[in-house]
């Protein structure tokens, strides 16, 4: 089931979800071959940023019912090592799905996911990056808090227009813009990026979600368990969230979509498919089963 | 290390047994990879898993590899929550995913030296395993201290041979903390050549790692921390590391050389809504 993305040949729809699948740690715990046999036709890169970031304290994690809310802060060793450290082994992916029809691996292209607090650094990461033939396209994290205003980038259309329109012509390569669902009018934040110049749209992100510490309910104030207050509910709990902003979002847009939410099986794919999604991303269900993409590509 | 085969696999469980306030969990892996002492595997029910008033469990489990023979896997259980409350019910035929082995694994003392091993509680469960492989190796000399809270925990120390016990309550063994052995052990003359391996609560690991450090005695600290994934993915189980940053205890650990921490802090807290209980 090959499929045309933005000009970029997959042999399936099915792809990772941004920092839901490591694969130079996956390639240390599996072994090497799982590099040539992966199981995303597409390999979208954590969050890369311009300087190195630690990330939130721990604990970085609360298991909600039927999801995950998650606080870990986007750590990466900044955009200097992963173009020199990691850009070889993430540039260099195949995969054996689909191989019959071409009787040889079918390449997987790199998406490098990259994130700035304004479109100077967006400019300076996509010049940075785009360069590099190992990758074949970007993402943008437009769920971070502009620096001035401190309203997500993504959350405001006019903002996100603006910035789209600074950052376009640095690079050639497809833009997938990935849409925060925490906001009042997703579709119209999917019909801003169309306009500044995207080239594709990618959605939903976790939904912004709190725990608190237990026993917390009787303290005043009440302690957050998370290292960072808040955090992303993501997995079956948030599914039909993504159903409908996919839906309202395809209604809008004519660039392609990459859906993704809560997707556990080829059933769940397939629906995001049929209201308007090019590919699937599968994220939460990789850490239940990490061979969950391969297994959702087979039974479409 | 092990490398894990890339697939969750489904285990049948062949013997669940009470061991004391343990549960001693036994399923036939007959094609799994041998484990090393140190790794773990990340436990889910085939059937059950979710459900209920919280809908919980909905990830798997990260749990150390006790010990493996005869083409079993042997995991050690305490009912502290949602998922290990689920897996302690699982009767004998019951299926459970596993995936593992997982993780970096202890390293045998060099020649000639001598191996300390030092557990707390369900901490017990990768020191079983690791004595197994210390006396697989050619008998390397070792010695077992455990401590646990009371009387009906300290039953978890039949897991290992000839372990010194203490107990929090004094109802069996030494009156006190299994540090208060471990300090015995060290100041004696003849621990020159001695390796700890230790696992269990961080208030026990952080002491065992100040009484190695002020020795010069090397140390290698077996963590826990609550997990989504086990392979690197998620990066949920970051543990400060000395000099700054986070390691991760799944691909980083979760045997870590004690220097490489300043220190041993609680990241975990209560079982409550974490994914490690």
């Amino acid at each position: 089931m090959s499929v045309e993305f933005c000009g970029l040949d997959l042999a399936h729809p099915i792809v990772n979800g941004s920092g839901t699948f490591d694969a130079i740690a996956a390639a240390t715990t599996f072994g090497e071959d799982l590099l040539k046999d992966f199981p995303f036709s597409a390999y979208v890169s954590k969050t890369i940023t311009l300087a190195p970031r630690i990330g939130n304290r721990a604990p970085r994690l609360w298991e909600a019912p039927a999801g995950l809310i998650n606080s870990i802060g986007l750590p990466n060793k900044g955009v200097e090592h992963y173009l020199k450290e990691d850009l070889p082994l993430l540039g260099a992916l195949s995969t054996c799905h689909g191989s019959e029809q071409r009787g040889s691996l079918w390449p997987v292209p790199l998406i490098t996911n990259v994130m700035g607090s304004t479109a100077a650094e967006l400019c300076a990461l996509l010049d940075a990056c785009d360069p590099h033939p190992q990758i074949a396209a970007f993402e943008l994290n437009v769920s971070c808090p502009n620096v001035q205003t401190g309203l997500d980038i993504g959350a405001d259309p006019a903002q996100l227009r603006e910035v789209l329109s600074e950052v376009r012509s640095h690079t050639s390569k497809p833009l997938i813009v990935k849409l925060t669902p925490n906001t009042a009018d997703v579709p119209s934040c999917a019909l801003a990026a169309e306009e500044g110049g995207a080239d594709a749209v990618s959605l939903i992100n976790t939904l912004r979600a709190m725990a608190l510490a237990p026993g917390a309910r009787h303290a005043a104030p009440a302690a957050r368990w998370l290292g960072g207050g808040t955090g992303g509910l993501s997995g079956p709990a948030i599914r039909h969230v993504a159903l409908a902003q996919v839906a309202a979002v395809a209604d809008r847009v004519t660039i392609p979509i990459v859906g993704m939410g809560g997707v556990q099986s080829a059933d769940h794919a397939s629906a995001l498919l049929a209201v308007g999604a090019s590919l699937v991303a599968v994220g939460t269900e990789s850490f239940r089963d990490p061979l969950v993409g391969a297994t959702i590509a087979r039974s479409l | 290390m092990t490398l894990a085969p890339f697939a969750r696999r489904k285990l049948t469980v062949t013997v669940n047994e009470t061991l004391g306030a343990y549960r001693i969990l036994r399923v036939a892996d007959p094609q799994g990879p041998k484990p090393q002492a140190g790794q773990f595997a990340m436990l889910a029910a085939v059937t059950g898993w979710g459900g209920g008033e919280q809908q919980r469990p909905y990830l798997p489990r990260a749990l150390s590899i006790a010990r493996h023979s005869s083409g079993e896997s042997h995991f050690m259980l305490e009912d502290v929550g949602p998922g290990t409350h689920t897996l302690c019910q699982m009767a004998p035929g019951e299926e459970l995913w596993a995936l593992g082995p997982l993780g970096r694994p202890f390293t045998p003392p060099p020649p000639g030296g001598r191996a300390l091993l030092v557990g707390g509680g369900v901490g017990t469960a990768p020191l079983a395993i690791l004595q197994d492989q210390l006396q697989e190796e050619g008998a390397v000399p070792h010695l077992a201290l455990l401590g646990f809270r009371d009387l009906q925990h300290t039953h978890g120390a039949s897991l290992l041979r000839d372990a010194r016990v203490a107990s929090d309550d004094g109802s069996a063994g030494h009156h006190g903390l299994v540090t208060d052995l471990l300090r015995e052990e060290l100041d004696s003359e003849d621990e020159r050549s001695a390796v700890v391996y230790a696992c269990g609560p961080p208030a026990m690991l952080e002491s065992v790692r100040a009484l190695c450090s002020e020795r010069s005695t090397p140390a290698q600290l077996a963590l826990e921390a609550p997990m989504a994934c086990g392979f690197g993915a998620c990066f949920g189980c970051a543990v400060a590391k000395r000099g700054g940053g986070y390691l991760r205890v799944c691909v980083d650990g979760p045997v870590v050389d004690a220097h490489e921490l300043e220190f041993v802090g609680d990241h975990a807290g209560p079982p409550t809504g974490r994914p490690g209980a």
